[in-house]
């Protein structure tokens, strides 16, 4: 059957949900329909870690009331995997139907890397970046898994650790690199988190990583792992968890530019007219970095999704750009960081850190612009931190107070102060590319 | 729309709008029994910052386009539509403290005992924000966007 509506989003998680949200701000009634291959009203993804642990329900991780679509007139079509994308006659084939569009937001997301391994299979085997994956690892649990292989010790090996570790199973991480979490973190606080896993009972293999699946020979099952190191780890699950990678199937071929990402502009809109894309999917600006580039977290997708949903209801509006950023919260610490955290050295890099008992602090500045930053502990001034970076401000009159205990407002030049704290109405710094006032939600 | 704002230039750094926020959003509401016998201390949804002779709080703008809201992975986070408040849902908070590292007045507040993020609510209850209303010296005055 064919079927016609204004807005075709296909993604129901951050991006898709804002670009919802965004359009339904200016254009109550033009049809719109969100799509997605999950059967699930939209969930926040990165809770599946806490639903794995039994600390939260499905309904406790609704990103928006059970009555959003109804609410909004937007049509869910949900557990429908988008076919084929016929970008010429601006139809898609979801399901047994082709939805015809006038504007289109790709918003699916990533799919994780299953890196080569042999014997590989299926059964005992999972990644860990949807509902479905975290429903599956929890039925392993409770048919008497005890231990696990996580591979990759990124972020999602991370919280899927914390996770399998809470409920008492034996968690064996295998990372390639010389240490766990090496992009999102420096060395100090990779060493504070491997101390911390291996407290919490969680064995940390670094600089490896898993060859084959062994399996055992009546039934095919799990039973173990042999490293690069010819190490056999025995194991009744593995989970991988290396990353993920955008999810470009739908556009490619379709006349869609795509490199690593779907490419998109200032205005979230891809290299076709009437085809946007936001978040995991697309590789859009990087404020820090120059240029574009796929930045696989939570903000900037909703972000991105905003914009893109104003644009395809038809205000111009400018993406301001985003800067990878991370916050750790796994088995009691808190780190956040943002920007390149590891030098390395480098020349024209300037290092300045700050620690006492419960707290560190660690900022990189390059000509007097702040590059990268990490803060464990105390962590109540990351924002201003975070913000000096990703706006470019010139921090050479006020370097020395950045990591001071009293660093707040107060320390920034009077000027720039001045327009933080005492001017309601103009304080909207925060997203100073949203040229679009008139829009503010509250209007 | 209601904001806070800040006149540094009556701010002498009493701290008495952080001591009022607390009790307001105590338990009991009462200050004795707020700070002495309640199990946990509430936390201060506003900070006082001071260099020098100058001062002032820092408190939620509960901005036009609010980047903590945009930035909440469970959806905890929410600008009312009418009243334009930006409000945290507590039972939704995963404590993930993204919202900490993107605002950019660093307003939103730890509470580390309870693993979640509190904020400047406006004081729903109130007529007057209690920070507001508590300030001896004007410091912290409210406004009234008559727009909406």
């Amino acid at each position: 059957m064919k079927k016609t509506c204004k807005y075709l989003i296909i993604g129901n998680s951050a991006g898709g949900i804002a670009a919802a949200e965004a359009i339904r701000q200016t254009d109550k009634h033009g049809t719109a329909v969100i799509v997605s291959d999950e059967p699930y009203h939209a969930y926040s993804r990165p809770l599946i870690s806490k639903y794995l642990a039994g600390r939260c329900t499905v309904e406790d991780m609704l990103f928006r009331p059970a009555d959003f679509y109804a609410k909004n007139g937007i049509e869910a079509v949900l557990g429908a995997p988008a076919g084929h994308l016929d970008a010429a006659g601006r139809t898609v084939q979801i399901g047994g139907d082709a939805f015809a569009y006038e504007k289109l937001l790709l918003a699916v997301g990533g799919k994780p890397i299953v890196p080569p391994i042999k014997d590989m299979g299926e059964d005992g085997v999972f990644t860990f970046t949807r509902l479905d994956d975290a429903m599956r690892i929890k039925e392993a649990v409770a048919s008497g898994a005890r231990r696990v292989v996580v591979v990759g010790g990124g972020l999602i090996g991370m919280s899927v650790t914390e996770a399998l570790a809470g409920l008492g199973l034996e968690v064996t991480v295998v990372e390639l690199k010389d240490r766990v979490l090496s992009l999102a973190l420096d060395k100090t606080c990779s060493q504070i988190v491997e101390r911390t896993l291996r407290e919490n009972g969680v064995t940390v293999l670094t600089g490896h990583s898993v060859s084959q699946i062994v399996r055992s020979d009546e039934k095919g099952r799990v039973k173990g792992v042999i490293l690069n190191s010819g190490q056999n780890v025995p194991c009744d699950l593995v989970i991988l968890a290396i990353g993920v990678v955008p999810r470009v199937d739908l556009a490619s071929g379709t006349g869609v530019a795509v490199n690593r990402g779907i490419v998109v502009d200032r205005h979230m809109k891809a290299s076709l007219d009437d085809v946007y894309a936001c978040g995991d999917v697309a590789e859009a600006a990087d404020v820090l970095l120059g240029g574009n580039r796929v930045l696989p977290i939570w903000p900037s997708a909703y972000i991105g999704g905003r914009v893109a949903g104003l644009n395809m209801a038809g205000i111009s509006t400018e993406y301001p750009g985003w800067v990878s950023h991370n916050a750790f919260n796994y088995f009691g610490l808190a780190i956040v960081s943002a920007g390149a955290v590891e030098t390395d050295g480098e020349p024209g890099h300037e290092v300045l850190t700050w620690s006492d008992k419960e707290s560190s602090r660690k900022v990189v500045v390059k000509e007097n612009r702040i590059v990268g930053m990490v803060l464990s502990g105390d962590i109540q001034r990351a924002g201003i931190l975070f913000n000096l970076m990703r706006e470019k401000i010139d921090v050479g009159s006020f370097k020395a107070t950045l990591l001071s205990p009293g660093f707040g407002l107060v320390s920034l030049p009077a000027e720039m102060r001045q327009q933080m704290i005492s001017r309601p109405g103009i304080t909207d710094t925060c997203l100073a590319a949203f040229k679009q006032p008139e829009l503010a939600l509250s209007r | 729309m209601k904001q806070i704002l800040a006149r540094p230039e009556f701010c002498v750094d009493c701290r008495l709008c952080q001591v009022h926020c607390q009790v307001e959003h105590s338990r009991s509401k009462d200050m004795v029994k707020a700070f002495k016998r309640e199990a946990t201390r509430p936390v201060a949804r506003l900070r006082v910052e001071r260099e020098g002779a100058e001062s002032f709080a820092v408190s939620c703008r509960h901005c036009a386009e609010p980047v903590c809201v945009y930035s909440c992975l469970t959806g905890a986070m929410r600008k009312d539509p009418i009243t334009g408040v930006v409000s945290v849902d507590s039972q939704k908070c995963a404590g993930c403290w993204t919202c900490l590292m993107v605002c950019p007045y660093s307003a939103v507040a730890q509470d580390k005992n309870q693993h979640r993020v509190v904020k400047c609510d406006l004081c729903p209850q109130l007529k007057t924000p209690a920070c507001v209303a508590n300030c001896p010296n004007k410091a912290l005055i409210l406004l009234e966007d008559k727009q909406s």
